[in-house]
């Protein structure tokens, strides 16, 4: 059991990255890069909410979708349970934990529409995953989401001194640094 | 404005999802690892893009405006589902080469963004030709992206042997890196089209970088925003505001 939840943890954050082989979640991998503790920021808040979506979302699945035979609605269910449950945690921190707000309070509302969050919910159900390696799972998909943007902005970062051709400025050699990334990333499919 | 071959016309060419406006990147690099899922993959989207602006379009009357991003997700999910559902049952190859990204169409901002942009304030028919140019536009560049991918990293196009036996396929350009660079480079071109175009003192500002720029703006509305095409929907407000006047007036 414990060696199979290091596989998953291992395999879904480094092997399988979620950004840089999967494309899930590009979106906030793109846009808030920039500096290396907004990055930070913006993980931590990412293996918060992915942990707990895919906590819930696993529970719902397996409690209601299951035993009412209608897993075919998963789609529609998860969408709206991860959306409310944004919602839900933002206001919860406003009010009792106003500390943590103020740090993650920001990235919140990206996080709903965050394709990485839907994505690890549908992947736990598809490989047949109970509660807990569903949370497992989630929370590895999240540490390697906040490896991979903190590395990122890292590269960034230090990428502001260079000459970049004029065409290249911007986004494109920011996606030529994560193909860079994605290809060291392959590295780690030997690891299992 | 909004007659049938505009519309086609403005999501084939003019606002191109993936060329001009750069969105819905997760399922562009995720899936166009050969022409044909690229293929596959822009028309299931398209059918639920269609499918979700004609609801829309008939629903606009009945959906409160406040819940409106909330309604709009419903809908988008059901036709989904129904989409998932037939082709699981009737394409099961394509259903296996696109696997998770075919629910993952739900978060795919091109839908939402048409949604709120066009279909919650327009007719029927405009939406539905609206949601049919967008598809073919996001159709027509996922085949292009994954024929070059393919063409790259197999020396093939939708399956078809092209390239001389001599050459040696580089192969990353079907692993992940290589969507990462296409994009790359894809991305470059539009900045020197649009740098190009700026010398020339033409109005760029339609291209976009879709929400790669500015991921903090881009939540506020699903990205909806940047697909508001400002002088169609002026004039449909204030029509909407005086048939409504007149109507008060009527009562």
């Amino acid at each position: 059991m414990v060696k199979d939840l290091l596989v998953i943890l291992i395999a879904s954050s480094l092997v399988n990255n979620v950004v840089l082989s999967q494309f899930l979640g590009l979106c906030p991998f793109l846009g808030v890069s920039k500096k290396t503790n907004t990055a930070t920021g913006m993980g931590v808040a990412v293996i918060f909410v992915i942990t707990l979506a895919s906590a819930v979302a696993g529970a719902i699945y397996q409690y209601l979708l299951v035993p009412m035979d209608i897993t075919y609605l998963q789609t529609i269910v998860f969408i709206l349970v991860i959306a409310a449950l944004v919602q839900f945690v933002e206001m919860f921190l406003k009010k009792f934990i106003p500390a943590l707000y103020q740090s993650l309070g920001v990235y919140l509302p990206l996080i709903t529409t965050n394709c990485a969050v839907l994505g690890v919910a549908l992947t736990n159900v598809q490989k047949n995953y109970g509660i807990v390696t569903g949370i497992v799972n989630g929370f590895a998909t999240a540490v390697g989401f906040t490896i991979s943007i903190v590395i990122l902005a890292g590269i960034r970062e230090k990428m502001v001194y260079n000459d970049i051709p004029e065409s290249f400025k911007g986004m494109p050699i920011v996606l030529v640094t994560a193909g860079l990334m994605a290809i060291a990333f392959c590295g780690f499919s030997g690891l299992l | 404005m909004n007659s049938a071959k505009e519309r086609l016309i403005n999501g084939i060419v003019k606002e191109n999802p993936t060329f001009v406006l750069m969105l819905g990147m997760c399922p562009t690099l995720a899936v166009t690892t050969s022409a044909i899922n690229g293929l596959g993959m822009g028309l299931t989207t398209m059918v639920v893009l269609a499918l979700s602006n004609v609801f829309i379009s008939l629903l606009r009357g009945i959906i409160p405006d406040k819940v409106r991003i909330p309604a709009f997700i419903v809908i988008i999910a059901s036709f989904v589902t129904v989409v998932e559902l037939l082709l699981q049952g009737f394409i099961p190859f394509l259903y296996e080469a696109l696997g998770i990204y075919i629910p993952l169409i739900v978060v795919n901002c091109i839908i939402l963004g048409r949604a709120e942009a066009y279909a919650y304030k327009n007719p029927v028919l405009p939406s539905l030709f609206d949601g049919i140019g967008m598809g073919l536009g996001f159709s027509a560049a996922l085949t292009c992206i994954g024929a070059v991918r393919e063409l790259l990293g197999a020396g093939e196009i939708f399956g078809i042997h092209v390239m001389p036996d001599s050459f040696v396929p580089v192969s990353i350009f079907i692993m992940a890196p290589g969507a990462f660079f296409v994009l790359a480079v894809l991305t470059a071109i539009q900045n020197k089209v649009k740098i190009n175009g700026e010398k020339k003192g033409k109005d760029m500002s339609k291209i976009q970088s879709g929400c790669n720029s500015d991921c903090m703006n881009c939540a506020d509305a699903g990205c909806a925003h940047r697909l508001y095409d400002e002088k169609a929907d002026s004039g449909s407000v204030e029509k909407t505001e005086k048939v409504t006047k007149e109507d008060e007036n009527n009562g």
